[in-house]
């Protein structure tokens, strides 16, 4: 299916949506928001670019496939989680480093590297569903044949 | 080292393995070593978990290092430390029988992962301390399980998965209603704070509807009596592989889940709950027995045994008294061994021969005398033929019912044991005796064409020797034969577990007050 109101909007929501997503996962540091929904949020932004301009152009958009994301995002957040255990706490807790720098006191903490893990998880998840969607000959998504530089193809006079 | 990674280890090492194993997909050939490599080492950080628990007492950590009532506990007692050790054992054997027998094309949809993430869910589910992680753990271990039950896509399996996937909703819908009711009454998730205020509850019959919700529940995952349907309609459709690790698994995390509810939370009226399950143990051994009688299919017949070998350890928990709750424990780790054994065993017939049904088999004693004897090991150790570990866990569990007086579950339980007999027998008599050869010349011709597709025989493994698949099967045949020789430690380990769970002051200490 190919609206020029879809694809018009969806060059401008989607820069939008991938900031807001990244907004929302380090507002989830301390505030509603992290790294399920951030995610689930840039998955939104990649699933309308291919709603509107099919999957093919989504998937070079996102640049990695969506199956490695997933297990890359897995492991980020594992082995963040299995780090303590080896200083000797248990599995799971949060390491913090603070420091001053130009006189503003700064904490950082485990727990953002274990959202950015579970950011790609989700990401990958919901991409790889998304454009699995588009194996079959009848979809939702335009293909490619119809989304070229100059527009549709026109099948009706 | 601190106890907090000894204590985390079992589950940490098949979520590892199942992380490297996907990060790995495109080096199926890799995985197989990784998972082989995470399993022995699986196996290494059980034995230490059993040995800590049995040397410094029951052992706890928390996730994150929240205290206790509010954190995420993870919990080790004797009970658990058991559980996880066979269940590591499983693991071993599965993966090494998995290497001659998983197809290429099953490992490059991705079963190793799942497999080690059903590991992790069914290992987490023994652990865990809290209520809910319960529940969480168990829906990966299904979440898994739905995945490996589907894996290969034939109609088959397809038809079996959406029975055990409907069924497996209800059930964790149910507990999820209970765990919420819990909540409720208590304002706790943590199973030892639970326990603890549950004794204060005014209304006992609110305790006891709860207790009900939960036998249903971990009913349906372990497949007792009426709930069992969905077992024997499922289990036989994957590649033995696959049905070995879920007979090994799967229903014993429910019965684990109905021990561990029933001895730390319903223990208010037992006069009613736990006669309740002494006659569903009673009328599983019956049915489960009975629905193996008239099955002429191997893998069948083992499937509607899983279902009568839970009624008795679903039978020690009811008796509820320390020497019928060691006969439970003993029975589960033995039924673990035996049961995925003959599935391994009926994998390696179906390998050597095209088949599973029993009549196409005949004669395998004569080509494959091995195999027979090893057969024998095993199904009269499930039997419970003397001196095997069938006999000694029927034993224990008798000696418990004499205690308290149950003469009727006694005379089911040993009539159940003659019957289980009688399936073997005609396994044996149809399967490994001559006398049946000209069938099998007959039949051989047009089965492996019939059964190529059903029987997950449709690809090939990496190694391809059968030879490869006498290795666990030799292994486990070998550990029920010491476990049955060396019944007294093994009955010294397994009585501690049932001290800790009629005293539950112990478990509750240990998270509580650590």
């Amino acid at each position: 299916m190919y609206t020029l109101i879809l694809r018009t909007a969806a060059k401008l929501i989607v820069p939008l949506l991938l900031l807001f997503s990244i907004f929302i996962l380090l507002r989830g540091h301390d505030e509603p928001g992290g790294g399920f929904i951030g995610g689930l949020i840039a998955a939104s932004a990649f699933a309308l670019l291919a709603a509107a301009f099919g999957t093919q152009p989504a998937r070079r958009a996102l640049i990695a496939n969506p199956l490695e994301l997933m297990s890359v995002g897995l492991a980020i957040a594992f082995v963040t989680g299995l780090f303590p255990l080896l200083l000797g706490q248990p599995l799971f807790s949060g390491l913090w480093v603070e420091f001053t720098l130009l006189g503003t006191a700064i904490k950082l903490g485990s727990p953002i590297i274990f959202d950015v893990g579970i950011f790609l998880l989700v990401v990958g998840t919901v991409l790889t569903v998304v454009f699995e969607l588009d194996t079959d000959g009848i979809s939702f998504f335009p293909s490619e044949a119809t989304v070229d530089a100059r527009g549709p193809t026109r099948t009706q006079p | 080292m601190s106890s907090h990674l000894f204590i985390i280890l079992p589950i940490v090492i098949p979520f590892t393995v199942a992380v490297v194993t996907l990060l790995l997909r495109k080096a199926p050939q890799i995985q197989q070593w990784v998972n082989l490599t995470g399993m022995l080492a699986l196996m290494a950080v059980s034995v230490n978990l059993l040995w800590l628990v049995h040397v410094d007492g029951i052992q706890a950590t928390t996730f994150g290092g929240w205290a206790a009532p509010f954190g995420i506990t993870f919990v080790a007692d004797h009970l658990a430390a058991i559980m996880v050790l066979s269940g590591a054992l499983m693991g071993l054997a599965i993966s090494l029988y998995g290497m001659a027998e998983m197809d290429k094309e099953r490992i490059a949809f991705g079963y190793y992962p799942f497999m080690n993430m059903l590991m992790a869910g069914v290992i987490g589910a023994y652990m865990t301390g809290d209520l809910f992680n319960l529940y969480v753990w168990f829906e990966v271990l299904l979440i898994a399980s739905f995945v490996l039950m589907a894996l290969g896509n034939t109609r088959e399996q397809l038809t079996a998965d959406i029975k055990y996937v409907a069924i497996n909703l209800v059930s964790s819908l149910l507990f999820l209603g209970g765990v919420g009711l819990i909540y409720g009454i208590t304002g706790s998730l943590n199973m030892a704070e639970i326990s603890l205020l549950l004794a204060e509850v005014e209304s006992p019959a609110l305790i006891t509807t709860i207790a009900m919700l939960f036998i249903i529940s971990f009913g349906i995952k372990s497949a007792i009596f009426p709930l069992y349907f969905w077992l024997p309609a499922s289990y036989h459709t994957p590649p033995p592989t696959i049905m070995a690790l879920f007979a090994g698994l799967l229903t014993k995390v429910g019965v684990y889940a109905l021990i561990r509810v029933f001895t730390l939370f319903f223990t208010y009226d037992v006069g009613y709950t736990h006669t309740l399950l002494l006659w569903i143990a009673g009328f599983t051994m019956v049915s489960g027995v009975l629905g193996a009688a008239i099955q002429t299919d191997f893998r069948r017949i083992l499937s509607f045994h899983i279902v009568s070998q839970i009624g008795y350890m679903i039978m020690g928990l009811a008796l509820f008294t320390p020497v019928a709750l060691v006969g439970a424990i003993f029975y589960i780790v033995h039924n673990q061994l035996a049961k995925t054994n003959l599935f391994l065993i009926s994998g390696l017939a179906n390998r050597l021969e095209g088949t599973f049904t029993l009549k196409k088999l005949g004669g395998l004693y004569a080509v494959y005398p091995g195999l027979a004897v090893l057969f024998v090991i095993s199904s009269f150790a499930l039997a419970g033929f003397p001196p095997l570990t069938g006999f000694w866990g029927k034993l224990v569990l008798a000696i418990g019912a004499l205690e308290t007086q149950e003469y009727i579950i006694l005379a089911v339980a040993l009539l159940v044991g003659m019957m289980t007999m009688f399936s073997m027998a005609k396994i044996w008599m149809y399967g490994f005796m001559p006398g049946t050869e000209s069938n099998r010349a007959n039949a051989t011709s047009d089965d492996h064409t019939l059964l190529g597709m059903g029987n997950g025989a449709s690809g090939t493994p990496y190694v391809t020797s059968p030879v490869m698949m006498y290795i666990p099967i030799v292994l486990v045949a070998l550990l029920i034969v010491a476990a049955s020789v060396f019944f007294g430690p093994v009955y010294t380990i397994t009585e501690q577990a049932a001290l800790e769970l009629l005293d539950p002051s112990l478990y509750i200490d240990a998270v509580l007050n650590p």
